[in-house]
């Protein structure tokens, strides 16, 4: 054998060549990220290393696989949990209202086969299930009022749509993991400006109250005050009134003809009867 | 290293096998493998000496002599068939090496010790290396994924640029800007089971936000509840990835920014200084109070002084009073007396004026004595 391959080197090089061809396709190296189907002539025969639920790496179909040279070929397909990602759907609510929603789904192949014999490749799934999603997405939002739709994970929506879509993916041999909502956007131009206008008009009011606050607040202070410098005047005045409209009298001309010493009074000329009670000595008369 | 010299000595071992039977039979093969004698035949006498060694000690001199001559000395000698046979010693050497490298390389594995190596056979997981020199089977056999687990990556959503847009429980907008750090929890389960990770956990991130976000109200968003939104955030992301078997573990939200939409701040700013005119409003009134209090309590006691004293002998400080006053009044002012009844006095208003004029001139030395 030996001395045939060194008499004949590039005979046996070819041979080994093909040799080799032989073994490299009647062996596949599986991983742990895919899942194959097995077909014979085009006409798929068996599964390897396919999804099943809780399973632990390294224990079932991956590694490496026989089967038979040329006539057996692999469909890779993923078994990985993969991202459907759909458009911004416009959602219309029971109230008339638009909303932008932006959501997205994930799924995972659990049956291959189907999944090979319905749409052959991913990108294919992907496309059929795509317009299933939007669709399923405003019916299902489309029953809410326009609050609800904000926050349509708390009412179940969400659950709803992922069990609509399963029913269709299931055919497809694909499972829907979880829709969720990316964003919810209100739709650019009039009803995102009135909701604008809404928020500053909100604010204005919330300004306007807080100063009458402010205002009112001051006035109860002033007034207070006012109250309590009254209260002091009359505890302290009231005891002789008499006195009191004599005293201030006098501090009131004073005030008035000399200033309180903060501003300056007008100049001021004072013609007297001789019959004034100041001038009473004056006049020398009694 | 035995297992190198191990493999060395097979290789020189392998070459000495070798080199016997290429080296005898050169001519008697002739035909296409040796169509130049020239070279073979100066190497004639080398020969001998090889075989005789037996060994393969001195065979690698030997090689290398023969090499340089071969390549000094066969330069016209022609082509593909020169380098066939005896070349086959340096491809053969070369390949060893790079059978070495390559064996060395792919068995032993320097796991760093933030690192985790997972080890696939033929693409089946077998086995995770912890930090550390580890051995597996060589390359195509086995293969090392490092991943590391103590990294802790960030993804940013929003930026203070552009503006990301929630709606809120209340149907209000805010921009929002946040960051998710993430690090990988479980290696194998992060390469074996999301396609696209990072734009998972993007995503994910995002809509847990608006989820949280639409349930809060425009204020709690802005203000207080900021940290609670984090918290919520984080777990809602945590859960969704858990059902994805994700294999990732959220270390923190955190928002950066939080703000009313720029096309209506300034009215959130008006709301601001509402707030401090309100506050400077009250504080003006607090300060009229408070001196309004005072005074009162000054005039007050300054009428209980005098009442006192009023009070012990009321004619006579009355009357005290009441001149003290006049004198201070009058002196200060003009004072016109009309003495006779009957007499129609005359009323020089211009002098009144000149006067005025005058006792403005001199007003501020009169203020003085008449205070």
């Amino acid at each position: 054998m030996i001395d045939y391959i060194r008499a004949n080197p590039g005979r046996s090089g070819i041979v080994g060549i093909v040799l080799l061809a032989i073994l490299m396709s009647s062996v596949s190296i599986v991983r742990e990220t895919q899942q194959g189907v097995v077909t014979r002539l085009g006409k798929p025969v068996r599964i390897v290393n396919s999804f099943e639920t809780g399973e632990k790496f390294g224990e079932r179909g991956a590694g490496l696989n026989a089967k038979i040279p040329f006539i057996e070929n692999i469909v890779w397909i993923d078994k990985r949990v993969r991202d459907l990602d759909m458009d911004a759907q416009q959602v219309l609510s029971t109230d008339q209202r638009r909303l932008e929603v932006d959501a997205f789904a994930r799924y995972r192949v659990v049956d291959p086969l189907r999944m090979f014999i319905a749409a052959r490749s991913e990108d294919r799934v992907e496309q059929a299930l795509r317009p299933i999603l939007g669709s399923q997405l405003r019916n299902e939002l489309g029953k809410r009022p326009f609050a609800s739709l904000l926050s349509p994970e708390r009412e179940g929506a969400m659950e709803n749509i992922r069990d609509g879509l399963n029913r269709i993916a299931e055919q497809y041999g694909v499972e829907i993991v979880d829709v969720r909502i990316k964003k919810a956007d209100l739709p650019t131009g009039a009803p995102l400006d009135s909701l604008f206008a809404r928020m500053r008009s909100a604010r204005e009011q919330e300004a306007r109250s807080i100063r009458a606050e402010g205002a009112k607040r001051a006035q109860i202070i002033r007034a207070e005050a006012d109250a309590e410098a009254a209260q002091i005047y009359a505890a302290s005045f009231g005891r002789d009134p008499q006195f009191y409209d004599f005293y201030r009298a006098m501090q009131s001309y004073q005030t008035t003809f000399l200033g309180d010493g903060r501003g300056q009074p007008a100049p001021t000329t004072i013609i007297m009867s001789p019959d004034n009670e100041y001038l009473r000595e004056f006049n020398g008369n009694r | 290293m035995s297992f190198l010299s191990g493999w060395a000595a097979r290789g020189r071992g392998l070459f000495a096998d070798n080199k016997g039977p290429w080296g005898s039979p050169p001519s008697g093969e002739g035909g296409p493998n040796d169509p130049t004698p020239g070279p073979w035949g100066k190497n004639a006498p080398k020969r001998p000496r090889g075989d005789g060694l037996g060994g393969g000690v001195s065979s690698l001199e030997e090689f290398l002599e023969r090499n340089r001559r071969r390549f000094g000395g066969s330069g016209g000698g022609g082509g593909g068939g020169t380098g066939l046979v005896p070349d086959r010693s340096i491809y053969f050497w070369a390949f060893l090496g790079l059978i070495t490298l390559w064996l060395l390389f792919t068995t032993f594995h320097r796991i760093a010790p933030e690192e985790r190596g997972v080890v696939t056979l033929f693409g089946r997981y077998h086995a995770t290396l912890e930090p550390g020199i580890g051995m597996t089977l060589p390359a195509p056999i086995s293969s090392v994924q490092k991943v590391n687990v103590a990294e802790i990556r960030g993804i940013d959503v929003g930026s203070a640029t552009e503006e990301t847009l929630v709606l809120t429980g209340d149907q209000n907008l805010v921009d929002i800007a946040y960051r998710v750090l993430w690090s990988i929890r479980d290696p194998e389960q992060f390469l074996f089971e999301l396609r696209t990770p990072e734009d998972t956990i993007r995503q994910v991130a995002e809509s847990s936000m608006r989820q949280v976000v639409s349930q809060m109200s425009l204020n709690d968003v802005l203000g207080i509840r900021r940290g609670e939104i984090e918290a919520l955030v984080r777990d809602e992301i945590q859960q969704t990835l858990e059902r994805y078997d994700s294999g990732v573990i959220i270390r923190n939200v955190s928002i950066r920014q939080a703000d009313p939409p720029a096309a209506v701040n300034e009215a959130f700013k008006d709301v601001t200084a509402a707030q401090q005119d309100a506050e400077s409003e009250i504080n003006k009134s607090n300060a009229y109070a408070l001196q309004l209090r005072q005074l009162a309590q000054g005039e007050a006691t300054a009428f209980d002084k005098v009442y006192e004293q009023y009070k012990l002998a009321p004619d006579v400080t009355r009357k005290r009073m009441y001149y003290e006053t006049m004198e201070r009044i009058l002196r200060n002012v003009e004072k016109t007396i009309v003495e006779t009844p009957g007499v129609t006095p005359y009323l020089p208003l211009n002098q009144i004026e000149r006067s005025r004029a005058q006792q403005q001139r001199s007003q501020q030395g009169q203020q003085g004595t008449g205070q």
